[in-house]
């Protein structure tokens, strides 16, 4: 198959998932469990990218000083955590991480 | 009986009101559009993606699997995995749109994306229970979700564009795991929110050796699961 077609079902998936309630309410009764589970879908996903992006390099898990994205990514958490700002923890964390890089004794 | 704004209005305050979000939103087009290149995309490709996918997280997350290969399956379970939060915004949004024709449910269902939500939803509840809302409020969320939607694809094309004139040594796609650490800290609410994003963090790292890039998807199980545990020791 290729990407374009993948990217159209996934795409449709996406579509219906942002349809689903708009087109169902008052038509039909969801299961109380669905909704309930509906609300660890984002700290779940996004916590498992976070900890395969920073935890992990060169494909095994590397929890040393000499991993420059896990040092980072510690300073932005302490930054997103202290002011909840978007924008002020990406600058944060790219900083980090450009100093990180370019110190001699990784 | 009060003067209701017209729906021309109504479709300009909710472009104003988006406006401050693109600041965070036009970068991440663009270095999706790097990505996507770097990834082994082609540009027709690249573009498509935004428009057909339309969401920024789910299309990072895509990039990364092209490039390691994953297969078509597994490209379109994480795809969906990453994007099931849409359903809880579709859930909030329903009440409000319930009275529109579905025309205008399938097109403000397309542009439902994180940031119409965020402006079009905090609309909604600021109206509150008042018993008479302005009858053209869908045209301020069509405002509000037209311009994320035309801001997303010029900042892609800009992406792709730029291409490979950007160096690896600047580790742009690192951007992607910060923005996730400033989403994820908002959505820890409670212990069992917490439960839920350490429980898919550690299996998402245990799981890397998991064929087909499996891993995701088992970890969003997994702490979905943690969540709802918690949360029924704890009731």
């Amino acid at each position: 198959m290729s990407l374009l077609a993948v990217l159209a079902v996934a795409g449709l998936l996406t579509f219906a998932t942002r349809l689903s309630f708009i087109a169902l309410l008052g038509r039909v009764e969801l299961p109380p469990l669905l909704v309930r589970a509906l609300r660890f879908v984002p700290p779940a996903v996004l916590s498992a990218i976070v900890f395969t992006e920073i935890l992990v390099k060169d494909g095994a898990p590397d929890l040393s000083p000499g991993n420059v994205r896990l040092l980072a990514g510690a300073a932005a958490a302490l930054v997103a955590w202290k002011t909840r700002n978007v924008l002020l923890t990406i600058g944060v964390g790219m900083a980090a991480l450009w100093v990180a890089q370019s110190v001699p004794w990784r | 009986m009060p003067d209701h704004p017209t729906p021309r209005r109504e479709f300009l305050s909710g472009c104003r009101d988006e406006l401050p979000l693109l600041l965070g939103v036009a970068p991440f087009g663009m270095i999706y559009g790097l990505l996507a290149l770097g990834a082994g995309l082609d540009r027709f490709t690249a573009q498509a993606m935004s428009s057909v996918v339309f969401a920024g997280s789910a299309q990072f997350v895509a990039t990364q699997l092209v490039r390691e290969g994953a297969p078509a399956l597994v490209l379109v379970l994480t795809i969906f995995v990453v994007n099931l939060r849409h359903a809880l915004y579709s859930a909030s949004i329903a009440p409000y749109v319930k009275h529109l024709p579905a025309r205008w449910k399938l097109l403000l269902s397309y542009l439902l994306t994180d940031e119409a939500y965020a402006v079009a939803g905090s609309r909604y509840a600021r109206d509150g229970g008042r018993p008479d809302p302005s009858p053209h409020r869908h045209w301020y969320f069509l405002g509000a979700g037209f311009t994320l939607w035309a801001a997303w694809q010029l900042s892609t094309a800009a992406g792709v564009f730029l291409g490979a004139q950007v160096p690896a040594r600047w580790s742009l796609d690192f951007t992607l795991a910060l923005t996730f650490i400033a989403l994820v800290f908002p959505t820890l609410k409670d212990l069992a929110a917490g439960a839920a994003a350490l429980t898919a963090g550690a299996v998402a790292v245990l799981a890397l050796g998991l064929p087909y890039k499996l891993g995701l998807i088992v970890a969003a199980a997994a702490g979905i699961g943690a969540g709802l545990a918690v949360e029924r020791l704890r009731a």
